[in-house]
């Protein structure tokens, strides 16, 4: 596939009306949040819940930028790398140390399936990636259902149970806690990605594999880091949605419907856009269940499906995204 | 010549095992023996779309849920006879099919597989929403409740009208648009193929197909339509079931159909897997192994031998 297609590039990152309704976007919220103490409410819980699909959702990206392929196991693997922390927690290991050990595991996991899964199918077509990823999905699903059974399993909160005040606004210290440490795990990949030789390579493995491969990168390595950063941050999206989802083989399913959405929006390519969209979803779910009064709960899924088909219909390439013109 | 010959030998075959299988088999393996027809109804369907046209669904479970749900709500507030649902869930998803498969135009590839996955995912979600008239989680049940042996008479019914439909649709001028669409729609296009048509063709026929098997889905589980029997796993298992048969054949189908439907019921009698939620495990493992190791599955496997069973008597001394 890659050697038949060639991608020439158009035009590159976010325009500047999309980058002027983003800041009109984030004025809106800033004034609603200094009117309403509900909506402040709202929107905090928002970016929380946001934080979580951004990471989930650049995961994705990640992936999709080094091996074109949308992995649909990305959700299972967080829940799974989830419930090791949780196993690593019951043999005594106190939450922090579990969840930078669960980091390291999770990362070698992702190296593991790239190397035996994806890697012998590479260059065979979209429908038999997405199959094995698929047929991931189910593995992971039954091999947890089988190991820790269906039911709940509670983990400590890593942030205890305060909410703070501020006038008449709660905010729980969970979801600043979310927030925080989903943010933080964004920067430092940026940081890894845009200041460290490492990050440069498996930049350059992914644009342009050939090219890099001759002056030295090793792209097969590259690419499986790629899978086991990509599976790191899924561990983080994991352990985060925990905290309020609690514990089940099912806890990542939803999510990762809102990992797409959120991934599409921001034009499934872009690492940023990623970010941008999981908050962005995150928090208009949040808007429209608290104010629109027919969007009740069980409506979040076929909401987020309708972002994804309308970006997908209106603007292919999402805010961020390149348009790619291929030549066959 | 040979191969119709074959071939109608061996739909004589399976015929006379389905009509011989009832005398053997006791009530309860009668609903399992209508599971294998239904999945072959279902997976003949994604087999059209994926198969030979080339266009990836991951969301095949919700025509499923679609189509029981018009079973179960005709049944019970109209008291329609349970045949009579079958084409018109025919018809309904047909039509969902065709509405789902105009924006399917405008994508391929992994973002088609993004848009029906998430299709799979919020379907399920609606009757949650309108429960007044669902059910909600509870489900709807049909006003009658079908006998084991009737229920295998028609989903084995549906099956074989599956095959044929199947059959005379791809052999003519139709099946070979949907080809060309699959090996490449440029040069569809430049013959005059045209994709639109084709492309929403395909999608129609193959959500109907899936509709009627969720109609009768929701008959082998005693009537009852409930959103997590439709949840994302089903369509999973369905792709699964056309992926380990090999995309592209008929006859796969049914080996598919056979390992989806039997698959959960041999392994609870193993005794490690049986216990949990072992039968996924093997799900997984065993379609990620065809694909690694049987590009086109276990039809692909069975041609490959074939040929070379046959060159290998071309060019054998004593070939005559």
């Amino acid at each position: 596939m890659l050697g038949f297609t060639r991608k020439t590039k158009v035009s590159t990152g976010a325009s500047l009306p999309v980058l002027l309704g983003l800041v009109a976007a984030c004025i809106f919220l800033a004034v609603g949040s200094l009117l309403s103490d509900i909506f402040a409410q709202q929107t905090v819980a928002g970016l929380a819940q946001g934080a979580i699909f951004g990471s989930l959702a650049l995961a994705l990206v990640l992936i999709y930028r080094a091996t074109e392929v949308i992995n649909f196991a990305q959700g299972e693997l967080a829940m799974a790398t989830t419930y090791i922390a949780y196993q690593l927690t019951l043999w005594g290991l106190t939450y922090w140390l579990a969840f930078f050990l669960t980091l390291v595991i999770s990362f070698v996991l992702g190296v593991v399936v790239y190397g035996l899964l994806i890697r012998p199918v590479q260059h065979r077509s979209v429908i038999a990636l997405v199959i094995i990823t698929v047929g991931l999905f189910i593995l992971i699903d039954g091999l947890v259902t089988w190991k820790w059974g269906a039911d709940i399993k509670f983990m400590a909160a890593p942030f205890g149970n305060e909410v703070y005040h501020a006038g008449g606004v709660s905010f729980a210290r969970q979801d600043i806690g979310v927030l925080v440490v989903s943010i933080l795990s964004v920067i430092a990949l940026w940081l890894l990605f845009q200041f460290t030789k490492l990050g440069l390579a498996m930049r350059a493995a992914a644009l342009r594999p050939a090219a890099a491969s001759l002056v030295g990168v090793r792209v097969d390595w590259m690419l499986a880091i790629g899978w086991g950063l990509a599976a790191v941050l899924g561990a983080v999206a994991g352990l985060m949605t925990e905290p309020s989802q609690f514990l089940t083989p099912t806890m990542m399913q939803a999510i990762l419907l809102y990992a797409f959405a959120a991934a599409v929006l921001g034009g499934l390519e872009s690492p940023a856009g990623a970010v941008v969209g999981g908050l962005a979803i995150g928090v208009f779910l949040n808007l429209v269940g608290q104010y629109v009064g027919f969007a009740s709960s069980e409506l979040r899924l076929p909401i987020a499906f309708a972002v994804l088909l309308v970006v997908l219909l209106l603007k292919p390439t999402g805010l961020f995204g390149r348009r790619q013109v291929r030549r066959v | 010549m040979r191969r119709l010959a074959v071939s109608l030998l061996v739909i004589a075959a399976v015929a006379a095992v389905v009509a011989w299988l009832p005398l053997e088999l006791s009530g309860y393996h009668q609903g399992l023996a209508a599971r294998v027809a239904i999945y072959y109804v279902a997976i003949v369907g994604l087999n059209i779309l994926i198969g030979y046209t080339g266009q990836i669904s991951i969301g095949h479970g919700a025509f499923m849920a679609i189509g029981g749900y018009t079973t179960a709500i005709m049944s019970n507030y109209h008291h329609t006879n349970l045949i009579a649902t079958l084409p018109l869930s025919f018809a309904i998803t047909f039509v969902c099919g065709l509405a789902v498969g105009i924006p399917a135009l405008r994508l391929s590839g992994v973002y088609l597989a993004l848009a029906t996955f998430a299709f799979a995912v919020s379907i399920p979600q609606l009757p949650l929403k309108w429960s007044k008239w669902t059910g909600g989680s509870n489900g709807i049940r049909t006003h009658t409740t079908p006998t084991n042996e009737w229920i295998y008479g028609v989903s084995w019914a549906c099956a074989a009208l599956a095959f044929v439909g199947a059959w005379v649709l791809l052999r003519g001028r139709t099946g070979r648009a949907f080809r060309s669409i699959r090996d490449s729609e440029l040069a569809a296009a430049s013959s005059g193929v045209s994709l639109p048509i084709y492309k929403t063709l395909a999608f129609g026929v193959s959500a109907a197909f899936a509709g009627v098997a969720g109609s009768l889905f929701v008959l082998v589980t005693n009537g009852f339509a409930q959103p997590n029997e439709f949840g994302v796993i089903l369509s999973l298992q369905i792709l699964i079931g056309a992926a380990v048969a090999g995309l592209g054949s008929l006859w796969g189908a049914l080996v598919g159909a056979l390992f989806v439907g039997l698959l959960p019921e041999i392994s609870n009698s193993v005794p490690l897997i049986g216990s949990g939620h072992g039968q996924d495990v093997v799900f997984g493992l065993v379609v990620i192994l065809v694909m690694i190791l049987l590009p086109n599955g276990v039809a692909g496997l069975l041609r490959a031998i074939d040929s070379r069973f046959k060159s290998a008597i071309k060019s054998g001394p004593t070939a005559s």
